[in-house]
């Protein structure tokens, strides 16, 4: 085990190397020059020139990235060009928003798809299984920007139960505001989650209720809602997990989309933002640090298996 | 796999029969042959788009402006008195060009190299499968909104760019399904009897594959779509005023709450779409799945 876990530690951090050269190179060959941005497009070439060397971008390209992973590797990701703001500081100020969002978000959906999946499951082909199937599949076909769209048509504009889009307060200003605000942008990226862990649960428990030790458990005269809970759920939640693991760059994705069209000041918002206005270090900042948490995420997931599933030890 | 349950899947089966099987066995059912109605009629009617005499998607005519639906009209105006039947069909045609464009170009690449390293093995495998971690774990949205806003946004660059994104999600899958294959009996047999490596991947492994590869592109063309609506919001796929889906939906967003008629038909065509791609696929997946199965 500490092995196994040695041994995915270093691919770990290979990974996280090839992602920081990604990160990097991919801004940097790209056109666009962040001094336009900063100056603005009719300052003079001599005021542009000094700024280039003033923001080290007149250094040959690997030298710059010696100097931004040297930097990185101490802790600091630099500041951005246009706010002077430290990227650090932008990614704790964006990050838990994303965090908020995620957490509501996958509670919602758990809630809802976890109860569905072992109702259906119970009798499947049954009519409630047929209803939740067709209607997850139809919730698939709905992407987050449609929701938006009619959610806050429906339920800001007509009904005013939900503030509209760039109603965002802290959650330590108030909790209360903060939660309205954040109820639809977690009710949109909870819908494609529901989907895809009904849907894999769904299969699993069918699977899983052929088993003999369910027929045991049957025989013994324990409860179906003590056997689907207790006996049922465990094994089939490795596939969830599993599944888990394979969404969270999707849901990533999804927030990042979800906060860009809510105005709502995620590391999305942010980094969208920073890419159009060609700063650099924020948008390397940023695309390194959400590397990071997925690669780390799905690091915690394969370590979990073990716990979910004892028999399963990693050689 | 379900295909190691049944010790008679162990059996090399032909793609051909496979499919002939399934359909024989149980009809696809009326919902799928509904759904691959509407897919061939919004190509039918976005090929023929400009020799159905439609209204130009993009004459603007200030004396109907925002309309609801009107014989003249069928889907109504937008807020520049331009015919929405005719931009929603127009704005098919970005949808599919980048759809099944971009998985033509990940499902090419991805599923000849997954091919390749499922069968050789060894190092190609090695530094491949490598690479597709590394890509996969890199925010793909991230990548694809920088390269697209540095790059350009015309029709084909972000087409381009996001086939190459999916390279390593079709990689993965294919590679998956093949290896399964890879070392069975028949590809064995094949090899003594001296058969060329292109010979084995493509007569061998890939007829074997090819139904979970139809199913998983179908459900892609369905993201990619999606990925593109997403882009047009961020103002990053082609530019106004070429009509598509999703930057008619986006713009519709200023006038809404005036005239919901404006989002409401391109997002109807994009969610039946979506829905029709996604029913094709399972269906297709459950089949033959079943299949495998029941044998």
């Amino acid at each position: 085990m500490a092995r196994y876990l040695v041994k995915r530690f270093f691919a770990l951090l290979g990974i996280l190397f090839f992602i920081s050269l990604g990160a990097f190179f991919l801004i940097h060959l790209l056109p666009g020059d962040p001094t336009v941005t900063i100056l603005g497009p009719s300052d003079n070439a001599q005021n542009r020139a000094a700024l280039t060397s003033q923001l080290g971008l007149n250094l040959p390209l690997w030298h710059q990235y010696l100097v931004w992973i040297g930097n990185v590797l101490q802790g600091n990701l630099g500041e951005s060009y246009i706010t002077h703001e430290s990227v650090s500081r932008i990614i704790s100020t964006a990050f838990p928003i994303d965090l908020e969002l995620i957490i509501i978000s996958q509670l919602l959906a758990l809630s809802i798809a976890v109860p569905t999946a072992l109702a259906s499951a119970k009798r499947p082909n049954g009519l409630l299984d047929r209803t939740s199937t067709t209607t997850s599949f139809a919730l698939l076909a709905l992407p987050p920007f449609i929701l938006i769209v009619f959610f806050v048509l429906i339920f800001s504009i007509y009904l005013h139960w939900f503030p509209g889009p760039g109603s965002y307060i802290p959650f330590t200003q108030n909790p209360g505001q903060n939660l309205r605000a954040m109820i639809l942008p977690s009710i949109v990226l909870a819908i494609g989650s529901i989907v895809i862990y009904f849907r894999i649960l769904r299969g699993d428990l069918i699977s899983t209720l052929q088993q003999e030790f369910i027929t045991v458990a049957r025989s013994k005269g324990l409860s179906n809602r003590y056997i689907m809970w207790r006996h049922a759920l465990r094994p089939s939640s490795l596939a969830l997990l599993a599944s888990a693991g394979l969404n969270i760059s999707g849901l990533v994705a999804g927030a990042f989309v979800v906060e860009y069209l809510l105005a709502l000041p995620g590391l999305g918002y942010e980094i969208v933002n920073s890419i159009n206005q060609v700063d650099y270090l924020t948008v390397q900042g940023i695309t390194l640090f959400v590397a990071v948490v997925i690669v780390l995420v799905n690091f915690v997931i394969d370590f979990l298996f073990t716990v979910v599933d004892p028999r399963i030890t990693r050689e | 796999m379900s295909s190691a349950s049944s010790p008679r899947a162990q059996e090399p089966l032909l793609v051909e029969e496979s499919l002939l099987n399934a359909t024989r066995r149980r009809a696809f059912g009326v919902m799928f042959w509904i759904c691959a109605g509407w897919i061939a009629l919004v190509v039918l009617l976005a090929l023929l788009a400009s020799v159905l005499g439609l209204q130009n998607p993009t004459t603007e005519n200030y004396d109907s402006l925002n309309q609801g639906p009107t014989l003249a009209h069928w889907f109504g105006t937008d807020d520049l008195g331009r015919d929405i039947f005719s931009r929603v069909v127009y704005g098919a045609r970005v949808s599919l060009i980048v759809g099944f464009g971009a998985m033509v170009i990940s499902m090419s690449i991805g599923a000849s190299l997954a091919l390749l390293a499922a069968y050789r093995r060894g190092k190609i495998d090695l530094l491949v499968s490598a690479a597709s971690y590394v890509m996969l774990a890199f925010p793909a949205l991230v990548a694809v909104i920088a390269i697209i806003a540095f790059w350009g946004h015309d029709l084909w660059k972000i087409t381009l760019i996001i086939g190459v994104a999916g390279i390593p999600l079709v990689f993965r899958v294919v590679r998956a399904a093949a290896l399964g294959y890879a070392t069975r009996d028949f590809v064995v047999a094949a090899k003594t009897q001296g058969a060329s490596d292109w010979r084995i991947i493509t007569k061998e492994i890939l007829p074997n594959v090819l139904p979970a590869m139809v199913s998983f592109f179908l459900i892609g063309v369905a993201s990619v779509v999606i990925l593109e609506g997403a882009l047009a919001f961020l103002g990053l796929s082609v530019q106004p005023p070429t009509p598509s889906w999703g930057n008619m939906i986006s713009e519709s967003r200023t006038y809404l709450s005036q005239n919901p008629w404006l989002a409401l038909f391109p997002s109807l065509a994009m969610i039946l779409f979506l829905i029709a791609l996604n029913l094709i696929g399972d269906t297709l997946r459950s089949a033959l799945d079943h299949q495998e199965g029941k044998l």
